[in-house]
């Protein structure tokens, strides 16, 4: 399957990517597997978006897809079928910090 | 005919100026991975073309980037930084035990002899060596062990921010830590002992000379005198003539001896450099003066040196990464400013420009001093 992933801009300049990625991801369609596939395709992704050791969300990045936050949700979530299809993208999303 | 290149860390991005031999007119080039904070880069002195550079975001991490053309492009490598086995608890600001956490890396060593070889000092506060060049880290566990628990975090963090290699003797390590103090390895690493004995920290700790527990600033070496070592301390600059087996305080005459960082003459292993900061509470020069202090006799007489540095309504501050000296006749010294400028001098101090006046933050400042 045809995942699309949005990501943050300063995930594109590490990964050196553009707007949005397309992953091939088999089996169910995760939180887990997507992001599984998106480490496995860009390793200096990986410890970016979970952390190295305890693959838990890092505190400052967000999960989007279809207007719903799926940030607290647990890894194995499966995520929306219109992202599952690729009609519409996941986004990692760096959280709001301002002053 | 030889040439400068100096290496910028900021809180927004990497940046190299690069110049002759002259000193007098600089290229900017950058930023480099910017809105990130850049907080280390430094070349081998075995490769100069060769850089290493610490890049983290409280949002992403840490990475280590890797050039192998001078900056001129890069490449992420590994930037896993796992503790050694159970890493267990530190002291906390409340008193209580905490685990160890891995946040960032605050300085990168290249090796003096080989280019694969670089140690980093990270914050909670370890040291990791990468035999790769930088495609996996492994910690020095074995300083942990130097009274670990009773180590606490300073204001900015538990930071291992100093590293300092013995050029005459490669099992010969010093490191210093925010706030633990100075520690010192003679077996490459394997074992570590504090070297604190001298230093005293009547505000900071219920016993002012304990063993561990004092808030290290920086510590610097001329590789032609590796026994001799000066230090900034929070407050207080020291020296110690037996490898840190004793620190004496050469404060002397400075208008203030807070500050952070210290600098060794890159020819006169007895002229030392450091920026004295008002206070711990107010981290800015005393009387909005921004003066470098010089002392060519190895601490206690110093002098002022303010030609070219501004003398009034200054209230920047000078971290402890960023200062350099490079190594060409007359000496260059550099540092860099939380307002981010980068000042230059050509003349071992005597005068001083802004190579640039506009950067972030600036964290580190590194020369390189090129054929």
């Amino acid at each position: 399957m045809t995942i699309r992933v949005v990501l943050p801009h300063h995930l594109r300049t590490l990964a050196k990517v553009g707007d949005e990625v397309q992953l091939q991801v088999e089996g169910e369609i995760t939180l887990r597997s997507v992001i599984d596939a998106l480490e496995a395709r860009y390793p200096a992704l990986r410890g970016t978006i979970r952390d190295h050791g305890t693959q838990k969300r890092r505190a400052f990045v967000r999960f989007f897809a279809c207007e719903q936050d799926l940030s607290h949700e647990p890894p194995d979530t499966p995520l929306p079928v219109a992202v599952a299809t690729g009609a519409e993208p996941f986004f990692v999303v760096g959280a709001m910090a301002g002053g | 005919m030889s040439s400068v290149r100096v290496l910028v860390g900021t809180r927004k991005g990497a940046f190299i100026l690069t110049s002759d031999g002259a000193r007098r007119d600089w290229k900017i080039n950058g930023p480099h991975f910017a809105g990130w904070e850049m907080y280390h880069l430094k070349g081998s002195p075995v490769d100069p073309n060769r850089i290493y550079a610490s890049q983290t975001s409280d949002w992403f991490g840490q990475q280590i980037q890797r050039s192998d053309n001078a900056g001129k492009s890069w490449e992420p490598v590994g930037h896993e930084f796992v503790y050694d086995g159970v890493p267990g608890t530190h002291q906390w600001y409340d008193g209580t035990q905490h685990p160890w956490e891995f946040k960032r890396v605050w300085h990168l060593e290249p090796s003096l002899t080989d280019p694969d070889t670089v140690y980093a000092g990270a914050e909670d506060a370890s040291l990791f060596r990468t035999t790769d060049a930088g495609k996996s880290w492994q910690e020095l566990s074995g300083l942990r062990r130097a009274k670990g628990n009773l180590w606490q975090p300073g204001a900015g963090g538990m930071c291992l921010h100093t590293i300092v290699l013995d050029p005459t003797n490669p099992d010969r390590i010093f490191i210093a830590i925010s706030a633990a103090g100075a520690f010192r390895t003679d077996d490459a690493g394997k074992t570590w002992q504090p070297i604190n004995r001298g230093l005293k920290s009547p505000y900071e700790l219920p016993d002012p000379d304990a063993e561990v527990g004092h808030c290290v600033h920086r510590i610097a070496m001329h590789p032609s005198r590796p026994g001799v070592l000066f230090m900034q301390k929070h407050w207080d600059v020291m020296r110690s003539n037996n490898a840190g087996d004793n620190w004496d305080e050469v404060s002397g005459n400075l208008p203030s001896d807070f500050g952070f960082p210290i600098d060794v003459h890159a020819h006169e292993p007895e002229t030392i450099y450091v920026v004295p900061i008002k206070s711990d509470s107010e981290h800015f020069p005393p009387d909005g003066k921004l003066r470098v202090y010089r002392s060519r006799s190895g601490g206690n007489e110093w002098e002022g040196l303010t030609n070219g540095l501004p003398q009034s309504d200054c209230y920047v501050n000078v971290l402890r990464d960023a200062m350099a000296v490079d190594s060409l006749d007359d000496c260059g010294v550099y540092f860099g400013t939380t307002g981010g400028q980068v000042y230059a001098s050509a003349d071992g101090g005597d005068t001083w420009k802004p190579i640039v006046r506009d950067l972030p933050a600036v964290l580190s400042v590194e020369a390189q001093t090129l054929p």
